[in-house]
Protein backbone atom coordinates (compact mmCIF):
# COMPACT_ATOMS: atom_id res chain seq x y z
CA UNK A 1 0.00 0.00 0.00
CA UNK A 2 3.21 2.52 0.85
CA UNK A 3 4.48 1.95 -2.42
CA UNK A 4 1.35 2.64 -4.46
CA UNK A 5 1.04 5.42 -2.54
CA UNK A 6 4.58 6.81 -3.41
CA UNK A 7 4.07 6.11 -7.04
CA UNK A 8 1.38 8.21 -7.43
CA UNK A 9 3.25 10.64 -5.58
CA UNK A 10 5.70 10.35 -8.69
CA UNK A 11 2.94 10.77 -10.81
CA UNK A 12 2.06 14.38 -8.61
CA UNK A 13 5.50 15.60 -9.13
CA UNK A 14 5.70 14.63 -12.66
CA UNK A 15 3.02 16.69 -13.23
CA UNK A 16 4.14 19.21 -11.22
CA UNK A 17 6.81 19.76 -13.18
CA UNK A 18 5.08 19.55 -16.58
CA UNK A 19 2.99 22.49 -14.95
CA UNK A 20 6.27 24.49 -14.69
CA UNK A 21 7.09 23.31 -17.72
CA UNK A 22 3.35 25.17 -19.19
CA UNK A 23 4.54 28.80 -17.97
CA UNK A 24 7.15 28.52 -21.06
CA UNK A 25 4.89 30.29 -22.75
CA UNK A 26 1.03 32.10 -22.29
CA UNK A 27 -0.57 29.49 -25.24
CA UNK A 28 0.56 26.50 -22.43
CA UNK A 29 0.47 28.02 -19.22
CA UNK A 30 -3.25 27.88 -18.07
CA UNK A 31 -3.13 24.09 -18.96
CA UNK A 32 -0.07 23.77 -17.37
CA UNK A 33 -1.19 25.51 -13.98
CA UNK A 34 -4.36 22.70 -14.62
CA UNK A 35 -1.85 19.93 -14.91
CA UNK A 36 -0.43 21.35 -11.42
CA UNK A 37 -3.64 21.85 -9.70
CA UNK A 38 -4.68 17.99 -11.03
CA UNK A 39 -1.05 16.55 -9.54
CA UNK A 40 -2.19 18.18 -6.21
CA UNK A 41 -5.67 16.62 -6.33
CA UNK A 42 -4.09 13.44 -6.43
CA UNK A 43 -1.72 13.78 -3.77
CA UNK A 44 -4.40 15.09 -1.95
CA UNK A 45 -6.53 12.01 -2.33
CA UNK A 46 -3.95 9.17 -2.45
CA UNK A 47 -3.08 10.54 1.02
CA UNK A 48 -6.20 10.13 2.67
CA UNK A 49 -5.83 7.01 2.32
CA UNK A 50 -2.78 6.22 4.38
CA UNK A 51 -3.64 3.58 6.84
CA UNK A 52 -2.24 5.57 9.86
CA UNK A 53 -5.24 8.30 9.21
CA UNK A 54 -7.85 7.07 11.96
CA UNK A 55 -10.02 10.32 11.42
CA UNK A 56 -11.02 13.23 8.82
CA UNK A 57 -12.93 15.54 10.94
CA UNK A 58 -9.69 17.73 11.76
CA UNK A 59 -8.47 17.42 7.92
CA UNK A 60 -12.01 18.31 6.52
CA UNK A 61 -12.34 20.92 8.87
CA UNK A 62 -8.78 21.96 7.92
CA UNK A 63 -9.24 22.01 4.34
CA UNK A 64 -12.81 23.70 3.94
CA UNK A 65 -11.36 26.79 6.22
CA UNK A 66 -8.05 27.20 4.08
CA UNK A 67 -10.19 26.31 0.63
CA UNK A 68 -12.71 28.94 1.53
CA UNK A 69 -9.98 31.73 2.87
CA UNK A 70 -7.83 30.86 -0.17
CA UNK A 71 -10.38 31.31 -2.68
CA UNK A 72 -11.34 34.53 -1.37
CA UNK A 73 -7.86 36.15 -1.41
CA UNK A 74 -7.35 34.75 -4.86
CA UNK A 75 -10.69 36.37 -6.31
CA UNK A 76 -10.98 39.38 -4.40
CA UNK A 77 -7.29 40.91 -4.56
CA UNK A 78 -6.11 43.38 -7.00
CA UNK A 79 -3.30 42.69 -9.56
CA UNK A 80 -1.14 45.84 -8.40
CA UNK A 81 -1.34 44.08 -4.58
CA UNK A 82 -0.43 40.84 -6.24
CA UNK A 83 3.18 41.20 -4.74
CA UNK A 84 1.52 40.86 -1.21
CA UNK A 85 -0.54 38.16 -1.86
CA UNK A 86 2.78 36.18 -2.87
CA UNK A 87 4.22 37.90 0.40
CA UNK A 88 1.65 36.15 2.77
CA UNK A 89 1.31 33.28 0.61
CA UNK A 90 5.31 32.57 0.86
CA UNK A 91 4.91 32.76 4.72
CA UNK A 92 2.20 30.26 4.69
CA UNK A 93 4.33 27.96 3.41
CA UNK A 94 7.15 28.63 6.21
CA UNK A 95 4.70 28.33 8.68
CA UNK A 96 3.01 25.15 7.37
CA UNK A 97 6.57 23.66 7.38
CA UNK A 98 7.16 24.61 10.53
CA UNK A 99 4.06 23.22 12.07
CA UNK A 100 4.41 20.07 10.21
CA UNK A 101 8.13 19.10 11.71
CA UNK A 102 7.63 19.72 15.23
CA UNK A 103 4.44 17.24 14.92
CA UNK A 104 6.54 14.63 13.10
CA UNK A 105 9.34 15.26 16.26
CA UNK A 106 6.43 14.43 18.86
CA UNK A 107 5.37 11.57 16.65
CA UNK A 108 8.62 10.39 16.29
CA UNK A 109 10.09 10.96 20.02
CA UNK A 110 6.77 8.86 20.79
CA UNK A 111 6.69 6.19 18.15
CA UNK A 112 10.55 5.21 19.06
CA UNK A 113 10.44 6.37 23.10
CA UNK A 114 11.47 3.45 25.57
CA UNK A 115 8.54 3.96 27.37
CA UNK A 116 6.86 1.89 24.41
CA UNK A 117 7.01 -1.87 24.63
CA UNK A 118 9.10 -3.59 22.05
CA UNK A 119 11.17 -0.11 21.38
CA UNK A 120 13.62 -0.71 23.93
CA UNK A 121 17.26 -0.02 22.91
CA UNK A 122 16.09 2.68 20.48
CA UNK A 123 16.83 5.56 21.12
CA UNK A 124 15.00 8.44 19.89
CA UNK A 125 14.54 9.34 15.66
CA UNK A 126 17.10 8.62 13.25
CA UNK A 127 19.56 11.72 13.30
CA UNK A 128 18.96 12.51 9.33
CA UNK A 129 15.18 13.48 10.70
CA UNK A 130 16.10 15.48 13.32
CA UNK A 131 18.85 17.78 11.23
CA UNK A 132 15.83 18.04 8.56
CA UNK A 133 13.49 18.86 11.87
CA UNK A 134 15.96 21.47 12.73
CA UNK A 135 16.19 23.39 9.30
CA UNK A 136 12.72 22.77 8.70
CA UNK A 137 11.75 24.67 11.91
CA UNK A 138 14.71 27.46 10.77
CA UNK A 139 13.91 28.11 7.69
CA UNK A 140 10.41 27.78 7.81
CA UNK A 141 10.27 30.12 11.05
CA UNK A 142 12.63 32.85 9.24
CA UNK A 143 10.37 32.75 6.22
CA UNK A 144 7.30 32.82 7.91
CA UNK A 145 8.22 36.35 10.04
CA UNK A 146 10.46 37.50 7.32
CA UNK A 147 6.89 37.16 4.81
CA UNK A 148 4.95 39.13 7.40
CA UNK A 149 7.35 42.18 7.35
CA UNK A 150 7.79 41.82 4.05
CA UNK A 151 3.68 41.80 3.64
CA UNK A 152 3.57 44.90 6.13
CA UNK A 153 6.02 46.82 3.93
CA UNK A 154 4.65 46.47 0.61
CA UNK A 155 0.98 47.18 2.21
CA UNK A 156 1.89 49.94 3.82
CA UNK A 157 1.43 48.96 7.72
CA UNK A 158 5.15 49.38 8.64
CA UNK A 159 7.43 52.44 7.06
CA UNK A 160 8.66 50.62 4.07
CA UNK A 161 11.83 52.27 4.43
CA UNK A 162 15.10 50.68 5.41
CA UNK A 163 14.81 50.30 9.87
CA UNK A 164 18.57 50.27 10.61
CA UNK A 165 19.90 50.59 14.04
CA UNK A 166 23.60 49.85 15.24
CA UNK A 167 24.37 46.49 16.50
CA UNK A 168 21.97 45.31 13.80
CA UNK A 169 24.29 42.72 12.32
CA UNK A 170 25.91 41.80 15.76
CA UNK A 171 22.19 41.15 16.93
CA UNK A 172 21.40 39.15 14.00
CA UNK A 173 24.74 37.31 14.18
CA UNK A 174 24.21 36.18 18.14
CA UNK A 175 20.49 35.05 16.95
CA UNK A 176 22.10 33.08 14.11
CA UNK A 177 24.43 31.46 16.37
CA UNK A 178 21.71 30.67 19.44
CA UNK A 179 19.49 29.14 16.56
CA UNK A 180 22.47 27.12 15.17
CA UNK A 181 22.87 26.23 18.87
CA UNK A 182 19.59 25.12 19.52
CA UNK A 183 19.58 23.07 16.17
CA UNK A 184 22.15 21.06 17.90
CA UNK A 185 20.22 20.77 21.10
CA UNK A 186 17.67 19.28 18.72
CA UNK A 187 19.76 16.93 17.35
CA UNK A 188 21.22 16.05 20.54
CA UNK A 189 17.84 15.22 22.21
CA UNK A 190 15.51 15.05 19.77
CA UNK A 191 12.52 14.01 22.80
CA UNK A 192 13.58 17.55 24.18
CA UNK A 193 10.58 19.77 22.19
CA UNK A 194 11.26 22.91 23.95
CA UNK A 195 14.58 23.05 22.33
CA UNK A 196 12.69 22.86 19.13
CA UNK A 197 10.40 25.60 19.55
CA UNK A 198 13.16 27.66 20.85
CA UNK A 199 14.53 27.26 18.27
CA UNK A 200 11.38 28.53 15.84
CA UNK A 201 10.81 31.68 18.19
CA UNK A 202 14.60 32.29 17.77
CA UNK A 203 14.34 32.02 14.17
CA UNK A 204 11.06 33.92 14.24
CA UNK A 205 13.11 37.16 15.74
CA UNK A 206 15.93 36.44 12.84
CA UNK A 207 13.48 36.34 10.21
CA UNK A 208 11.71 39.93 11.46
CA UNK A 209 15.10 41.38 11.98
CA UNK A 210 16.89 40.38 8.90
CA UNK A 211 13.25 41.89 6.87
CA UNK A 212 12.82 45.06 8.25
CA UNK A 213 16.68 46.67 6.99
CA UNK A 214 15.20 45.99 3.61
CA UNK A 215 14.15 49.33 1.87
CA UNK A 216 10.46 48.91 -0.49
CA UNK A 217 12.54 49.78 -3.59
CA UNK A 218 14.20 46.13 -2.72
CA UNK A 219 11.30 44.36 -1.89
CA UNK A 220 10.59 42.14 -5.19
CA UNK A 221 14.15 41.06 -3.94
CA UNK A 222 13.49 39.88 -1.02
CA UNK A 223 9.95 38.59 -2.23
CA UNK A 224 11.26 36.10 -4.52
CA UNK A 225 14.00 35.06 -1.87
CA UNK A 226 11.44 34.13 0.65
CA UNK A 227 9.65 32.51 -2.34
CA UNK A 228 12.90 30.16 -2.81
CA UNK A 229 12.65 29.54 1.29
CA UNK A 230 9.61 28.35 1.45
CA UNK A 231 10.26 25.76 -0.90
CA UNK A 232 13.42 25.09 1.04
CA UNK A 233 11.58 24.18 4.34
CA UNK A 234 9.45 22.18 2.53
CA UNK A 235 12.13 19.97 0.98
CA UNK A 236 13.34 19.98 4.54
CA UNK A 237 10.00 18.77 5.52
CA UNK A 238 10.21 16.04 2.58
CA UNK A 239 13.73 14.59 4.41
CA UNK A 240 11.64 14.55 8.13
CA UNK A 241 8.76 12.69 6.74
CA UNK A 242 11.20 11.13 4.29
CA UNK A 243 8.63 11.96 1.36
CA UNK A 244 10.28 12.42 -1.79
CA UNK A 245 7.03 14.34 -3.42
CA UNK A 246 8.18 17.34 -1.12
CA UNK A 247 11.46 16.97 -1.66
CA UNK A 248 11.17 16.98 -5.38
CA UNK A 249 8.47 20.32 -5.18
CA UNK A 250 10.39 21.90 -2.08
CA UNK A 251 13.56 21.55 -4.16
CA UNK A 252 11.99 22.95 -7.51
CA UNK A 253 10.41 26.26 -5.39
CA UNK A 254 13.37 26.84 -4.26
CA UNK A 255 15.19 26.42 -7.24
CA UNK A 256 12.52 28.86 -8.96
CA UNK A 257 12.84 31.69 -5.99
CA UNK A 258 16.65 31.63 -6.44
CA UNK A 259 16.82 32.70 -10.14
CA UNK A 260 14.21 35.19 -10.04
CA UNK A 261 16.31 36.25 -6.51
CA UNK A 262 19.24 36.60 -9.69
CA UNK A 263 17.56 37.80 -12.05
CA UNK A 264 16.03 40.68 -9.68
CA UNK A 265 20.16 41.16 -8.50
CA UNK A 266 21.25 41.33 -11.91
CA UNK A 267 18.64 44.22 -13.06
CA UNK A 268 19.66 46.56 -10.64
CA UNK A 269 23.16 45.60 -10.60
CA UNK A 270 23.64 44.80 -7.29
CA UNK A 271 24.68 41.75 -5.10
CA UNK A 272 22.08 39.92 -2.47
CA UNK A 273 24.53 40.81 0.48
CA UNK A 274 24.04 44.44 -0.83
CA UNK A 275 20.24 44.60 -1.46
CA UNK A 276 20.30 42.63 2.26
CA UNK A 277 22.40 44.71 4.35
CA UNK A 278 23.63 47.59 2.18
CA UNK A 279 21.95 50.94 1.70
CA UNK A 280 22.54 53.03 -1.37
CA UNK A 281 25.42 55.43 -0.97
CA UNK A 282 24.39 58.24 -1.62
CA UNK A 283 25.66 60.33 -4.55
CA UNK A 284 28.66 61.84 -3.11
CA UNK A 285 31.19 64.33 -6.11
CA UNK A 286 28.33 63.78 -8.40
CA UNK A 287 26.16 66.65 -10.62
CA UNK A 288 23.54 68.32 -8.20
CA UNK A 289 19.69 68.39 -9.36
CA UNK A 290 20.02 72.24 -10.28
CA UNK A 291 22.99 71.72 -12.38
CA UNK A 292 21.27 69.29 -14.23
CA UNK A 293 17.92 70.80 -14.89
CA UNK A 294 18.64 74.53 -14.82
CA UNK A 295 17.59 76.05 -18.04
CA UNK A 296 17.25 72.92 -19.98
CA UNK A 297 14.30 70.93 -19.39
CA UNK A 298 11.46 71.85 -21.92
CA UNK A 299 7.61 71.35 -20.69
CA UNK A 300 5.11 70.35 -23.03
CA UNK A 301 1.56 69.90 -23.36
CA UNK A 302 -0.80 67.17 -24.15
CA UNK A 303 -1.62 68.55 -27.61
CA UNK A 304 1.82 68.94 -28.30
CA UNK A 305 2.64 65.34 -27.89
CA UNK A 306 -0.87 63.85 -29.37
CA UNK A 307 0.84 65.87 -32.24
CA UNK A 308 4.31 63.88 -32.04
CA UNK A 309 1.99 60.95 -32.27
CA UNK A 310 0.46 61.86 -34.76
CA UNK A 311 3.07 61.95 -37.07
CA UNK A 312 5.30 58.92 -35.51
CA UNK A 313 4.93 55.82 -36.99
CA UNK A 314 6.83 53.91 -33.80
CA UNK A 315 6.37 53.95 -30.93
CA UNK A 316 7.70 52.64 -27.41
CA UNK A 317 5.82 52.87 -23.73
CA UNK A 318 8.03 52.49 -20.79
CA UNK A 319 6.11 51.61 -17.69
CA UNK A 320 7.53 52.17 -14.46
CA UNK A 321 5.73 51.39 -11.37
CA UNK A 322 4.42 55.26 -11.33
CA UNK A 323 2.14 53.87 -14.04
CA UNK A 324 0.58 51.53 -11.71
CA UNK A 325 -0.03 54.16 -8.39
CA UNK A 326 -2.13 56.49 -11.00
CA UNK A 327 -4.23 53.60 -12.43
CA UNK A 328 -3.11 54.72 -16.09
CA UNK A 329 -2.96 51.03 -17.07
CA UNK A 330 -6.02 51.26 -18.63
CA UNK A 331 -5.58 54.67 -20.40
CA UNK A 332 -2.53 53.71 -21.65
CA UNK A 333 -3.73 50.90 -23.64
CA UNK A 334 -6.67 52.72 -24.73
CA UNK A 335 -4.20 55.12 -26.29
CA UNK A 336 -2.05 52.42 -27.68
CA UNK A 337 -5.07 50.67 -29.49
CA UNK A 338 -6.08 54.17 -31.14
CA UNK A 339 -2.57 54.62 -32.06
CA UNK A 340 -2.02 50.92 -33.79
CA UNK A 341 -5.41 51.43 -35.20
CA UNK A 342 -4.35 54.71 -36.92
CA UNK A 343 -1.14 52.56 -38.69
CA UNK A 344 1.59 53.26 -35.55
CA UNK A 345 3.72 50.64 -34.75
CA UNK A 346 3.37 49.61 -30.72
CA UNK A 347 5.58 48.21 -28.41
CA UNK A 348 5.73 47.90 -24.67
CA UNK A 349 9.30 48.19 -22.88
CA UNK A 350 9.65 46.42 -19.68
CA UNK A 351 12.45 46.54 -17.13
CA UNK A 352 13.28 43.06 -15.21
CA UNK A 353 12.93 45.48 -11.76
CA UNK A 354 9.69 47.57 -12.90
CA UNK A 355 6.63 47.03 -10.36
CA UNK A 356 6.98 45.34 -7.19
CA UNK A 357 7.85 41.48 -7.71
CA UNK A 358 9.07 39.66 -10.82
CA UNK A 359 6.95 40.18 -13.71
CA UNK A 360 4.64 42.43 -11.79
CA UNK A 361 4.38 45.40 -14.29
CA UNK A 362 3.55 42.78 -17.27
CA UNK A 363 0.42 41.62 -15.18
CA UNK A 364 -0.96 44.85 -14.79
CA UNK A 365 -0.60 45.20 -18.84
CA UNK A 366 -1.80 42.37 -19.71
CA UNK A 367 -5.01 42.88 -17.44
CA UNK A 368 -5.58 46.11 -19.14
CA UNK A 369 -5.94 43.56 -22.36
CA UNK A 370 -2.27 45.00 -23.57
CA UNK A 371 -1.93 41.77 -26.13
CA UNK A 372 1.49 39.41 -25.12
CA UNK A 373 3.18 40.08 -28.28
CA UNK A 374 3.39 43.79 -27.91
CA UNK A 375 5.30 43.43 -24.15
CA UNK A 376 9.30 43.24 -24.86
CA UNK A 377 11.65 42.45 -22.18
CA UNK A 378 14.56 45.14 -22.06
CA UNK A 379 17.30 42.98 -23.98
CA UNK A 380 15.14 42.49 -26.60
CA UNK A 381 13.92 46.29 -27.05
CA UNK A 382 16.94 48.35 -26.34
CA UNK A 383 19.03 46.74 -29.98
CA UNK A 384 16.14 48.71 -31.86
CA UNK A 385 15.33 51.55 -29.61
CA UNK A 386 16.88 54.12 -32.20
CA UNK A 387 14.16 53.46 -34.36
CA UNK A 388 11.80 54.39 -32.37
CA UNK A 389 9.85 58.35 -33.64
CA UNK A 390 8.31 58.45 -29.30
CA UNK A 391 9.12 57.08 -26.45
CA UNK A 392 6.69 57.33 -23.66
CA UNK A 393 8.16 56.87 -20.44
CA UNK A 394 5.41 56.80 -17.44
CA UNK A 395 6.37 56.80 -14.00
CA UNK A 396 9.60 55.41 -14.45
CA UNK A 397 12.78 56.89 -13.43
CA UNK A 398 15.85 55.18 -12.39
CA UNK A 399 15.75 52.70 -14.95
CA UNK A 400 15.48 55.23 -17.92
CA UNK A 401 19.06 57.27 -16.30
CA UNK A 402 21.60 57.42 -18.89
CA UNK A 403 24.28 58.01 -16.38
CA UNK A 404 23.83 54.16 -15.54
CA UNK A 405 25.61 53.94 -18.52
CA UNK A 406 27.64 57.01 -18.57
CA UNK A 407 29.23 57.93 -15.33
CA UNK A 408 31.30 55.27 -13.23
CA UNK A 409 31.00 57.35 -10.40
CA UNK A 410 26.80 57.32 -9.87
CA UNK A 411 25.50 54.79 -7.25
CA UNK A 412 23.30 52.82 -10.65
CA UNK A 413 26.39 52.48 -12.28
CA UNK A 414 26.09 49.85 -14.55
CA UNK A 415 23.03 48.82 -14.24
CA UNK A 416 21.02 47.49 -16.84
CA UNK A 417 18.80 50.57 -18.31
CA UNK A 418 16.33 50.47 -21.24
CA UNK A 419 18.37 52.89 -23.83
CA UNK A 420 15.20 55.34 -24.61
CA UNK A 421 17.19 58.43 -24.71
CA UNK A 422 18.06 56.70 -28.30
CA UNK A 423 14.96 57.28 -29.67
CA UNK A 424 13.71 60.39 -32.01
CA UNK A 425 11.85 61.72 -29.28
CA UNK A 426 11.72 61.25 -25.43
CA UNK A 427 7.91 62.12 -23.83
CA UNK A 428 8.27 61.64 -19.90
CA UNK A 429 4.79 61.67 -18.05
CA UNK A 430 6.20 62.68 -14.24
CA UNK A 431 5.00 64.78 -11.46
CA UNK A 432 7.85 66.56 -10.56
CA UNK A 433 11.26 66.49 -11.57
CA UNK A 434 12.01 64.50 -7.84
CA UNK A 435 14.21 61.57 -7.76
CA UNK A 436 13.53 58.20 -7.82
CA UNK A 437 14.40 55.38 -5.41
CA UNK A 438 17.91 55.96 -6.19
CA UNK A 439 18.16 59.62 -5.23
CA UNK A 440 20.20 61.11 -7.89
CA UNK A 441 18.70 63.81 -11.02
CA UNK A 442 18.17 62.05 -13.87
CA UNK A 443 20.00 63.63 -17.38
CA UNK A 444 17.20 61.97 -19.76
CA UNK A 445 14.71 64.81 -18.39
CA UNK A 446 17.13 67.60 -19.28
CA UNK A 447 18.24 66.16 -22.82
CA UNK A 448 17.76 67.81 -26.24
CA UNK A 449 15.61 65.35 -27.47
CA UNK A 450 13.33 65.01 -24.10
CA UNK A 451 10.02 66.58 -23.56
CA UNK A 452 8.34 66.34 -20.05
CA UNK A 453 4.54 66.23 -19.28
CA UNK A 454 4.03 67.31 -15.77
CA UNK A 455 1.09 65.93 -14.14
CA UNK A 456 -0.67 62.70 -12.91
CA UNK A 457 0.14 59.69 -15.27
CA UNK A 458 -3.57 58.63 -15.99
CA UNK A 459 -4.48 62.33 -16.10
CA UNK A 460 -2.20 63.23 -19.14
CA UNK A 461 -2.29 60.04 -20.68
CA UNK A 462 -6.57 60.91 -21.01
CA UNK A 463 -5.36 64.19 -22.16
CA UNK A 464 -3.29 62.85 -24.45
CA UNK A 465 -5.94 60.47 -25.87
CA UNK A 466 -8.61 63.65 -26.25
CA UNK A 467 -6.41 65.82 -28.07
CA UNK A 468 -5.58 62.80 -30.54
CA UNK A 469 -9.10 62.26 -31.27
CA UNK A 470 -9.37 66.06 -32.28
CA UNK A 471 -6.47 65.77 -35.12
CA UNK B 1 21.42 5.65 5.35
CA UNK B 2 20.77 4.75 2.33
CA UNK B 3 17.34 6.14 2.38
CA UNK B 4 18.96 9.79 3.16
CA UNK B 5 21.62 9.48 0.24
CA UNK B 6 18.28 8.40 -1.97
CA UNK B 7 16.69 11.85 -0.45
CA UNK B 8 19.97 14.17 -1.20
CA UNK B 9 20.35 12.87 -4.94
CA UNK B 10 16.34 13.34 -5.68
CA UNK B 11 16.77 16.77 -4.03
CA UNK B 12 20.03 18.07 -6.51
CA UNK B 13 19.02 16.48 -9.29
CA UNK B 14 15.47 18.12 -8.89
CA UNK B 15 17.09 21.50 -8.40
CA UNK B 16 18.61 21.17 -10.94
CA UNK B 17 15.53 20.38 -13.17
CA UNK B 18 14.22 23.73 -11.48
CA UNK B 19 16.96 25.67 -13.41
CA UNK B 20 17.00 24.11 -16.60
CA UNK B 21 12.80 24.76 -16.92
CA UNK B 22 12.92 27.81 -14.87
CA UNK B 23 15.10 29.40 -17.08
CA UNK B 24 13.28 28.92 -19.99
CA UNK B 25 10.51 31.04 -18.37
CA UNK B 26 10.10 34.53 -19.99
CA UNK B 27 9.89 37.51 -17.75
CA UNK B 28 6.62 38.51 -18.60
CA UNK B 29 5.65 35.19 -16.53
CA UNK B 30 7.11 35.88 -13.54
CA UNK B 31 4.57 36.83 -11.26
CA UNK B 32 2.49 33.43 -12.11
CA UNK B 33 5.36 31.81 -11.76
CA UNK B 34 5.61 32.66 -8.14
CA UNK B 35 2.09 32.15 -7.29
CA UNK B 36 1.96 28.99 -8.93
CA UNK B 37 5.28 27.91 -6.76
CA UNK B 38 3.49 28.95 -4.07
CA UNK B 39 0.55 26.66 -4.94
CA UNK B 40 3.08 23.73 -5.61
CA UNK B 41 4.88 24.26 -2.60
CA UNK B 42 1.65 23.79 -0.84
CA UNK B 43 2.27 20.42 -0.90
CA UNK B 44 3.20 20.64 2.74
CA UNK B 45 -0.53 19.74 3.12
CA UNK B 46 0.32 15.95 2.63
CA UNK B 47 2.37 15.95 6.06
CA UNK B 48 -0.30 18.33 8.11
CA UNK B 49 -3.03 15.87 6.92
CA UNK B 50 -0.77 12.81 7.96
CA UNK B 51 -0.06 14.61 11.37
CA UNK B 52 -3.89 15.80 11.35
CA UNK B 53 -5.37 12.37 10.84
CA UNK B 54 -3.28 9.61 12.96
CA UNK B 55 -3.87 11.97 15.93
CA UNK B 56 -1.38 10.10 17.79
CA UNK B 57 -1.63 13.20 20.51
CA UNK B 58 -3.67 16.17 20.74
CA UNK B 59 -0.40 18.37 20.48
CA UNK B 60 0.15 16.90 17.21
CA UNK B 61 -3.09 16.43 15.80
CA UNK B 62 -3.70 20.31 16.59
CA UNK B 63 -0.68 21.10 15.02
CA UNK B 64 -1.42 19.25 11.98
CA UNK B 65 -4.53 21.14 11.72
CA UNK B 66 -3.14 24.17 11.74
CA UNK B 67 -0.56 23.15 8.94
CA UNK B 68 -4.26 22.15 6.81
CA UNK B 69 -5.45 25.29 7.22
CA UNK B 70 -2.23 27.28 6.29
CA UNK B 71 -1.04 24.89 3.33
CA UNK B 72 -4.91 24.96 1.84
CA UNK B 73 -4.91 28.30 1.56
CA UNK B 74 -1.59 28.74 -0.08
CA UNK B 75 -3.08 25.44 -2.51
CA UNK B 76 -6.10 26.82 -3.26
CA UNK B 77 -5.56 30.39 -3.20
CA UNK B 78 -2.17 29.89 -5.79
CA UNK B 79 -3.46 27.53 -8.08
CA UNK B 80 -6.78 30.20 -8.48
CA UNK B 81 -5.23 33.00 -8.52
CA UNK B 82 -2.82 31.82 -11.18
CA UNK B 83 -4.73 30.83 -13.27
CA UNK B 84 -7.21 34.17 -13.04
CA UNK B 85 -3.40 35.79 -14.26
CA UNK B 86 -2.62 33.22 -17.11
CA UNK B 87 -6.32 33.98 -18.23
CA UNK B 88 -5.54 37.82 -18.66
CA UNK B 89 -2.68 36.51 -21.16
CA UNK B 90 -4.36 34.26 -23.00
CA UNK B 91 -6.99 36.93 -24.08
CA UNK B 92 -6.71 38.40 -27.55
CA UNK B 93 -6.25 41.49 -28.62
CA UNK B 94 -9.61 43.29 -28.98
CA UNK B 95 -8.94 44.55 -32.55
Amino acid sequence: MMSAINLIYLVAAVLFILGLRGLTHPRTAVRGNLLGACGMLLAIVVTLTHHNIVSFEIIIIGILIGAVIGALLATKIEMTSMPELVALFNGFGGIASVLVAGAALIESTIRTSAAVPGNAGIHGPLMQITVATAASGLIGAVTFWGSLVAFGKLKGLISDNAVLFSGQQVLNAILALLALGLGVSVVMDPTNILAYWSLVLVASILGILLTIPVGGADMPVVVALLNSYSGLAAAATGFVLSNNVLIITGSLVGASGLILTQIMCKGMNRSLTNVLFGVLAPAAGSATADEVYTGRVKSALPEEVALLFDAARRVVIVPGYGMAVSQAQQPLANLASVLTERGVEVEYAVHPVAGRMPGHMNVLLAEADVPYEALKDMDDINPYIDQMDVALIIGANDVVNPLARTDPSSPIAGMPIIDVDKAKTVVIIKRSLSPGFAGIPNPLFAADNSLMLFGDGKKMVLDILAALKDT
Amino acid sequence: MDALIAGITIFVLSIFVGFEIITKIPPTLHTPLMSGSNAISGITLVGAILSAGAQHTLVTATLGGVAVVFATINVVGGFMVTNRMLEMFKKKPSS
